[in-house]
């Protein structure tokens, strides 16, 4: 008797057909996974040790000189200009993703207490920029933030910026768009959590003469940790790549990880650079999601 | 469920009308007759008009509909096998760990670093085949490689929430494997299925990143398009452009989500 038969989900087979079975759903996908995510992804990693032929082709040598590029090293002695640009993503990153949280709490609320009807109504306002395109809404401040609109003339009034300039470039609108670009992020994840809140534990925690931030801290945040959490993630990760809204809105002297990466693989052609900033954007992520976790778990056990 | 403050709701209004400032405001100077200026000069539908004519633009609003349509197409076959393979078969504790890594990847990596990946790749893969030249089948690879992961996802969630129940009921009575994924597994799982195609197409149209790395000069896509022109300058017949390509968003987020709330009943 070679083959062992077994039942698996009232299915008498033996092991080796059952896996044999499983593998060929899964090839497809995988195969195809493997040769365009993890070959391609561990080639970066090989890459950023690699170094730039003169022209823009890649000299296979095993080098750590775009890491040091990186944190400053030069020829010519160290500059920060690359240090900043990475610490200022991450906190563009940061701050954008806490404003959004912010925002998103009364948001959510507020829509959790509709009724039914118009619920569907305001989810839908808020998931129709959700996937409206990216280029396109951060194009829509452009024009919100021109010279001959009221806004711009209400802050040249202020003296905040020259008479008949528009609020762009700059960092105001860099935060202008990444918040307006990532709410919608926050908003439903955060959404699904505030509808199935149980009520009861806040009001057992009023009963209890809780002050009203004690009120949220202890009795409505943890229960909104689940769709928090993924929201902060659909947030962070991608405003720390972000591209399109810092070039846009930005201009050029604010600029973060996700435009010096473009830089590298278009105009400059420096591929194992280029490479080496992924890396440092991918460990950036990874640290910070990391941080969030542990804080997060905290919180939770608060 | 409790009154809302009128703190709350006040916030929430102006969290609103935050997010739909901008795009009120395009629709609205989309329709403005002055071209130069940001002043209303009156109405017309004039930048509409000369859309239509723009052979240009015409070509770029298929190109980006057939990339959608084709990855969605691919990626929604291949996520929904790899979905059925993982949750339906034995595998190990650290196979399951290392498959689930895999469909998180495209989750968790901005897509940035994804894009400068598959550059990469595919200037190593030029060397063997032409098809690698940055084009529309660059593209479509690149939408699908993320595409698979959200698909799978979806359907892997819709297959666990399904359970062994029926499979197992149909094969007491004798259905074969054949049967038991035609007649049983598919009709259950065609809501995920839908939902994972639906996001893998909007997932499709939202990209930029992605396509501005693949894009040759002959697969301009909508995204591409605008950004290119909004650094040469705002344009009225941009603001229609994008007025239209945001109605046509609402259409479909209305659409799925009446298609959503009827299967639900």
């Amino acid at each position: 008797m070679g083959k062992k038969l077994i039942i698996w989900h009232g299915d008498l087979t033996s092991r080796r057909a059952l896996i044999q079975r499983g593998l060929t759903f899964l090839s497809g996908g995988m195969l195809w996974l493997m040769l365009f995510l993890v070959i391609p992804s561990l080639v970066l990693v090989a890459l950023s040790f690699a170094s730039r032929g003169s022209y823009g082709e890649v000299i296979w040598n095993f080098t750590v000189e775009n890491y040091e590029r990186l944190m400053g090293f030069s020829a010519f002695g160290w500059t920060p200009d690359y240090l900043y640009i990475l610490g200022r993503s991450v906190v563009v990153a940061f701050l954008t993703t806490l404003i959004s949280v912010i925002l998103a709490f009364p948001l959510s609320f507020f829509i959790a207490s509709r009724p039914p009807r118009t619920r569907y109504l305001w989810l839908t306002l808020v998931i129709v920029p959700f996937w409206t395109n990216m280029v396109i809404r951060a194009y829509a401040w452009f024009l919100i933030l021109a010279p001959e609109l009221p806004f711009a003339k209400l802050a040249a009034t202020l003296g905040l910026v020259p008479e008949g300039a528009a609020l762009y470039p700059s960092v105001f609108a860099v935060y202008l768009g990444m918040v307006s670009m990532f709410l919608p992020f926050v908003v439903l994840p955060l959404y699904s959590s505030v509808e199935r809140l149980d009520w009861s534990l806040v009001e057992a925690a009023q009963d209890l003469y809780s002050s009203r931030s004690r009120v949220f801290f202890k009795a409505i945040l943890p229960q909104t940790m689940p769709g928090l959490s993924v929201g902060v993630v659909l947030t962070f990760v991608p405003a720390m790549g972000t591209f399109v809204v810092p070039d846009l809105l930005g201009g050029a002297k604010y600029m973060l990880v996700g435009n010096l990466i473009q830089q590298q693989f278009g105009a400059s052609r420096d591929w194992p650079f280029g490479a080496a900033v992924s890396m440092a954007l991918m460990v950036l992520t990874m640290i910070s999601l990391q941080l969030y976790r542990r804080r997060g778990e905290e919180i939770e056990l608060l | 469920m409790k009154a809302t403050h009128p703190v709350i709701t006040s916030l929430a209004t102006m969290t609103m009308g935050f997010l739909y400032l901008p795009l009120f405001g395009v629709a609205i100077y989309s329709v403005n007759s002055a071209e130069k200026s940001l002043l209303w000069e009156g109405f017309t539908f004039n930048w509409y008009l000369q859309l239509f004519e723009n052979e240009w633009i015409i070509q770029t609003a298929w190109n980006t509909l057939k990339l959608a349509l084709v990855s969605t197409v691919i990626a929604t076959i291949l996520g929904t096998l790899v979905a059925i393979g993982i949750n339906r078969f034995p595998w190990s504790r650290k196979a399951n760990a290392f498959l689930d890594v895999l469909l998180h990847i495209p989750v968790v990596t901005p897509d940035i670093i994804m894009a400068g990946a598959l550059v990469v790749a595919f200037g190593a893969l030029r060397a063997f085949s032409d098809v690698f030249e940055p084009g529309m089948v660059n593209m479509i690879i690149g939408h699908i490689t993320f595409q698979i992961a959200f698909v799978a996802l979806v359907v892997r969630s819709r297959l666990a929430s399904i359970g062994h129940d029926v499979e197992e009921a149909a094969r007491d009575l004798f259905a074969s494997n054949w049967y038991v994924m035609r007649r049983i597994m598919l009709p259950l799982m065609l809501p995920g299925v839908v939902a994972g195609a639906m996001l893998a197409f909007t997932l499709s149209l939202d990209d930029f990143v992605l396509s501005f790395f693949t894009s040759g000069p002959d697969s301009q896509t909508l995204p591409l398009y605008i950004y290119a022109a909004v650094r040469k300058g705002v344009t009225p017949e941009i603001h229609a452009l994008s007025t239209l390509v945001v109605l046509i968003t609402v259409v479909l987020v209305v659409g799925a989500e009446r298609l959503g709330r009827k299967k639900e009943i």
